[in-house]
């Protein structure tokens, strides 16, 4: 349980941005600034934050969906930007990525059973009929009917489809998925269906989730850790409960104060950020929080804050917490 | 009323039962539209002249026969009457109907194939591949098709082939950017980025995930195209660059018999009216694929 399965070092993807007539580069989106992260194996690690901030990047550069800029990625103590195309396209087995929308990841034109059994035969898994077989069984563990693997997508509703999506990554049977905003576009009603789903077969399975929200009382729901982004960087990362009791980094707080309250009786201070997200193109100098915070002292104009543990694995970016080491 | 309600379910319970493939889809679409089916009964019309010709007809395209020159229309075993050369007009037409869909088919296949491959190509590299691709494109674009084409056959010399040829040659970007902007956008799709992080290789999500995805308005394309070919063929026939006497293309009988449109106007009308019909016919079944296929694409 306490080993790390993936372990993130300063990984970056810098997005060039092109100008001018000849389309010279005239400067870069920092979508990734530096993320450090380990994840230990068989838990959930969220990663959340508001639009833009890097989440859906890290998910997809960490597979090398997207190559990132730098950084390394080890998994299982194997650096994947190593790996030329190849090994990383074998190495795609044990690590696999749910996607957000369910309309859009599934290709209009295959049948389920076609798409359920592609990452087999892309990998030369099975004959044809030990194929099928695995595909009813796929079906069958996402709780969909093996007579429905004649269908095509247009066929399934919205959670249906998230379901054939969570079984097509479960195909190869792999370590980590990468869970990208997978409830999202779901109804609240069939969003805890598939959160329930999620976790028995992290169970069966011993998976390891990472999983990308920008919902807070979802990320409550099913992380073991959480870690909050802003603008490219972690901000804060610890274990779920200390996260949502105590958190430190002063936009967690205000992230974490506009989570509604089932209760109306309950009084609540609710911190309002002001001002908009900077450009990720032109990030503020030093905390690329300070434009927003209300704790704002002179050294956060200066210097950027290290990412350090406070105690307890509780790691946090802010300079009011910098001398506690 | 509850008679009706009962036939309601009992149809939308036929419709759950039907697993209908894209294609079926497509093919229910393409029955509702009215003047699609009337482009496609005229292609068909066309298709079946053009088969049955030597079953339809006793006589040979190239038999002159000198006595018999201009016979009018509805002159005794002469249907649409005969040419300067006395060959028989309905003869000549209907054997002109299996060159011309030939030509058109085989060019639109031939243009289909390679723009198709190397638009995939430029679409899902990107970079310097499609910077080649697409400034060869935009060259060959630069150039009025008909006379590139006729430069085209100047070079390789007059002959209904070499006409073929040209006209696929020329059509190439026409399909080669349509794909392109096709894979583009497909590229940035989940499921195309899924097929990825299963670990396919390029060539696989190119043949099976791009190629069937960007089909539709390559097939819409290419029924408009088989018109455009056709005409182009009468069009270098007519100039005198494609098919040789006394092969009966059609454009090639307009060429020979425009010098007697006051003499025997018939011998310019049948030739004529058949290049107008067919194309119609194609461009009418092509508006009607693209509505039934791509709503959003009407114009």
């Amino acid at each position: 349980m306490n080993e790390p399965i993936l372990k993130v070092e300063n990984l970056k993807k810098h997005f060039p941005i092109y100008g001018g007539v000849l389309k010279k580069t005239v400067g870069y989106v920092k979508a990734l600034d530096g993320v450090s992260f380990e994840v230990k194996k068989g838990e959930t690690l969220s990663l959340v934050g508001e639009s833009g901030c890097g989440k859906s990047t890290t998910g997809r550069t960490l597979l090398r969906l997207i190559e990132p800029t730098e950084g390394s990625v080890f998994f299982e103590g194997e650096d994947l930007l190593a790996l030329n195309d190849e090994q990383m396209r074998m190495k795609r087995r044990d690590l696999q990525i749910v996607f957000q929308d369910p309309y859009a990841s599934l290709n209009p034109r295959h049948t389920i059973q076609k798409i359920l059994e592609e990452p087999l035969i892309v990998h030369k898994l099975g004959n044809s009929e030990k194929r099928r077989e695995k595909v009813f069984q796929l079906l069958e563990t996402v709780g969909l009917h093996k007579e429905q693997a004649k269908r095509y997508p247009h066929q399934f509703s919205g959670g249906q489809r998230q379901r054939i999506g969570i079984a097509r990554a479960l195909t190869l049977n792999p370590k980590l998925i990468v869970a990208d905003e997978p409830v999202s576009a779901l109804d609240v009603s069939i969003q805890a269906q598939v959160l329930n789903l999620m976790e028995d077969l992290q169970e069966q399975f011993n998976l390891t989730y990472i999983f990308i929200s920008h919902d807070l009382s979802v990320v409550r729901h099913i992380s073991d850790r959480v870690g909050v982004m802003y603008l490219g960087n972690l901000v804060e990362l610890s274990n779920k409960n200390e996260i949502y009791e105590q958190p430190l980094h002063p936009y967690t707080q205000a992230l974490l104060s506009a989570v509604p309250e089932p209760d109306p009786d309950i009084k609540r201070e609710r911190i309002i950020l002001t001002g908009d997200v900077p450009s990720p193109a032109n990030p503020p100098h030093g905390c690329k929080f300070h434009t927003r915070c209300k704790y704002k002292m002179d050294i956060c104009e200066k210097k950027n804050p290290n990412f350090i543990d406070v105690g307890n694995g509780h790691f946090v970016a802010c300079h009011l917490h910098q001398h506690d080491r | 009323m509850s008679q009706i309600q009962h036939q309601t379910v009992i149809n939308q319970m036929k419709m759950k039962e039907r697993v209908d493939s894209p294609w079926m889809d497509m093919w229910r679409r393409l029955r509702k539209q009215k003047l699609a089916m009337i482009g496609g009964f005229i292609i068909l019309f066309f298709i079946l002249l053009a088969f049955s010709a030597p079953l339809l007809t006793s006589y040979s395209y190239k038999a002159v026969e000198l006595p018999s020159r201009f016979l009018p229309p509805f002159s005794e075993g002469h249907f649409l009457g005969t040419d300067d050369l006395g060959r028989d007009l309905f003869t000549r037409i209907i054997y002109g109907a299996q060159i011309s869909l030939r030509v058109g088919f085989l060019a639109v296949i031939g243009s289909v194939i390679i723009g198709t491959f190397l638009g995939l190509l430029a679409g899902y590299y990107g970079k310097w591949v499609d910077m080649l691709i697409s400034r060869i494109f935009d060259i060959m674009l630069a150039f009025p098709s008909i006379l590139l084409a006729i430069a085209i056959v100047t070079i390789l010399g007059r002959s209904l082939t070499n006409a073929l040829i040209a006209i696929a040659i020329v059509n190439i970007p026409t399909y080669g950017r349509l794909v392109r902007s096709k894979v583009l956008t497909l590229k940035e799709e989940e499921f195309i980025i899924a097929a990825k992080a299963v670990g396919m290789k390029d060539s696989r999500i190119i043949y099976n995930h791009l190629l069937p995805n960007s089909m539709t308005p390559i097939i819409v394309q290419g029924t408009l195209g088989i018109a455009t070919a056709i005409i182009e063929t009468a069009a270098l026939g007519f100039l005198g660059l494609g098919a040789e006497p006394p092969i009966p293309e059609w454009g090639t009988m307009l060429a020979d018999s425009k010098d007697y449109i006051q003499l025997a106007p018939w011998t310019v009308i049948f030739p004529g009216v058949s290049i107008m019909l067919v194309v119609l016919g194609f461009n009418l079944f092509g508006d009607g694929l693209r509505d039934a296929l791509d709503p959003k694409m009407k114009l």
